[in-house]
């Protein structure tokens, strides 16, 4: 592993002093920086230990809704009594990511700023934009099972491989962080990019912030939802395809709904416009299917992944189905109802 | 309490480009015993325990916590020992297989794995049997299922994983065990 200099801050304060500079990674669980480390794809001068900062609360706001502090682990989050009753979309996805030893180390800031899986990032010897700017990449033309369908660039077709932020993508979260230039909050779809001509920025921080917490809005669709993963294995894989669904029905209508997909982008993949088509109608295959089509407009394979098209279809209809039933997909028995 | 100062440095070819940095102290307890160590910042803790204090029941797989086979407990909790710098675990309590059971003091999942032919080469065990008390203490899982899927994290390249279910079930079930 490389070698580094290693900073314990006790106060958000110290932490961002310390977290100053260019060569400067802050290390929370540590389940993808020291996995980083170790594949000299990180190398930071500076690892500045953030597990101390008093970020680890699970808070009810003033507006209803429900604050995530950065440094509660994805374990605390996903089995909180709040979380289960209110949002339980984001309990799913949450149990449908990674292994429970990972879950137990792994902080809610780090789960949204985990690095891509694509293989390329990860193999020094390969050229990747995201890795190296201005190397060029590897994945275009390479192996491409798991790269994304939208929104890529000609530089970099990787995806995002966290299932949290897939759910919080759905249910309109809200990024807090602080810096160097005082705090800010970033809606959830700003929070993550697409690749674009800049591929190794994966998100909108800028040096040397620090996400504090996760904000949930009050409204937490704890009855029609679904977090629907389809991956290699039934369980510890990176989705292929995911699909978060989060709906509101009032009678026989759509009164709200939003539909959120990983595994094909470089950020949770949503359009309003795709959900806009379902509001005020009556769920059914025709309505979904268009709602489908325009959530997937322009999705094109790499050849590798050609088959994630026709699949993200699918996993669209079906979890639009089982969140209109109130019948979620189970994280345990994999078997798609 | 036993002191150690511990320089894990085995590439030496970074070593050699590397700036000069310092170590830092780190207190520890591991399997009951306090240890003050002063650890260089890159040493993970499953290298401490095997290479620094010579603890190599815990196992070394993939070392990228794909496998499971490091998983020990840190205050309670079942994690991947290779994913964790020491440094950042100052203060905590460590468990490893050697803190769990010994010879002729087994713990009730050791017997069990025994009784259930839960393993054959072994190499995932102490891994497995960390893993499996965590999720015990957790309270999580409740049935096979629940506990294959709570299990995801431990490979088994021997196919084991029927037996260290039925292992695991037997052990959740005894009386008295909490």
């Amino acid at each position: 592993m490389i070698r580094f200099d290693y900073a314990r801050p006790t106060d958000l304060a110290e932490a961002l002093r310390e977290g100053a500079g260019e060569e400067v990674a802050y290390l929370a669980g540590g389940t993808n920086l020291v996995d980083l480390l170790k594949e000299n794809v990180a190398r930071p001068t500076r690892v500045v230990d953030i597990a101390r900062l008093p970020l680890t609360g699970i808070e009810d706001t003033a507006q209803g809704g429900l604050r995530l502090g950065a440094l509660a682990t994805n374990t605390e989050t996903a089995y909180d009594q709040r979380v289960q009753a209110r949002y339980p979309l984001l309990s799913s996805a949450l149990l449908a990511g990674a292994t429970a030893q990972l879950r137990n180390a792994a902080t809610n800031g780090g789960n949204i700023n985990q690095r891509t899986r694509c293989y390329y990032f990860y193999d020094v010897a390969t050229p990747c934009n995201k890795r190296e700017p201005g190397q060029g990449c590897a994945a275009i033309g390479g192996v491409s099972r798991i790269h994304a369908i939208l929104g890529t660039s000609h530089q970099c077709i990787a995806t995002h491989p966290s299932d949290m932020a897939v759910a919080l993508a759905a249910l309109k979260a809200e990024v807090r962080v602080t810096g160097p230039g005082g705090d800010r909050v970033i809606a959830f779809a700003d929070y993550h990019r697409l690749p674009g001509d800049e591929p190794w920025r994966d998100t909108t921080l800028e040096p040397g912030e620090l996400v504090t917490a996760i904000d949930l809005p009050p409204e937490s669709f704890p009855t029609n939802f679904t977090y629907l993963k389809l991956r290699e294995r039934l369980s510890y894989a990176f989705a292929l395809v995911s699909v978060a669904v989060a709906m509101r029905l009032e009678g026989e209508r759509i009164a709200e709904v939003r539909i959120a997909l990983g595994g094909v982008a470089h950020k949770p993949w949503r359009r309003p416009e795709a959900e806009d088509l379902l509001r005020g109608q009556e769920p059914g295959r025709e309505a979904f299917g268009a709602a489908a089509d325009a959530l997937l407009e322009g999705a094109r394979g790499q050849g590798g992944n050609d088959f994630k098209v026709p699949m993200a279809r699918k996993a669209i209809l079906r979890a639009l189905e089982q969140a209109t039933a109130g019948t979620p997909q189970s994280q345990t028995d994999k078997r798609i109802a | 309490m036993s002191q150690a100062a511990l320089s894990l440095s085995n590439d030496p070819g970074l070593a050699l480009a590397s700036r000069p940095i310092g170590t830092v102290p780190v207190r520890l307890t591991i399997n009951g015993e306090a240890q003050a160590l002063d650890l260089e910042p890159w040493v993970t803790l499953l290298d401490l325990l095997r290479e620094g204090l010579h603890l190599t029941g815990t196992k070394k797989g993939c070392d990228h916590g794909q496998c499971g086979s490091c998983t020990v407990l840190i205050d309670g909790t079942r994690m991947n020992a290779c994913l964790k710098l020491a440094v950042t675990l100052d203060g905590c309590e460590i468990t490893t297989i050697e803190g769990l059971g010994q010879p002729g003091n087994l713990h009730p999942l050791q017997a069990a794995f025994i009784e259930h032919d839960a393993f054959q080469c072994g190499y995932c065990t102490p891994g497995q049997i960390c893993s499996a008390e965590g999720l015990i203490r957790e309270g999580h899982a409740h049935t096979r299922e629940e506990i294959r899927e709570q299990m995801s994290g431990n490979l088994c390249r021997c196919g084991a994983y029927t037996n260290i279910a039925d292992a695991i079930l037997e052990v959740m079930g005894q009386e008295g065990w909490e």
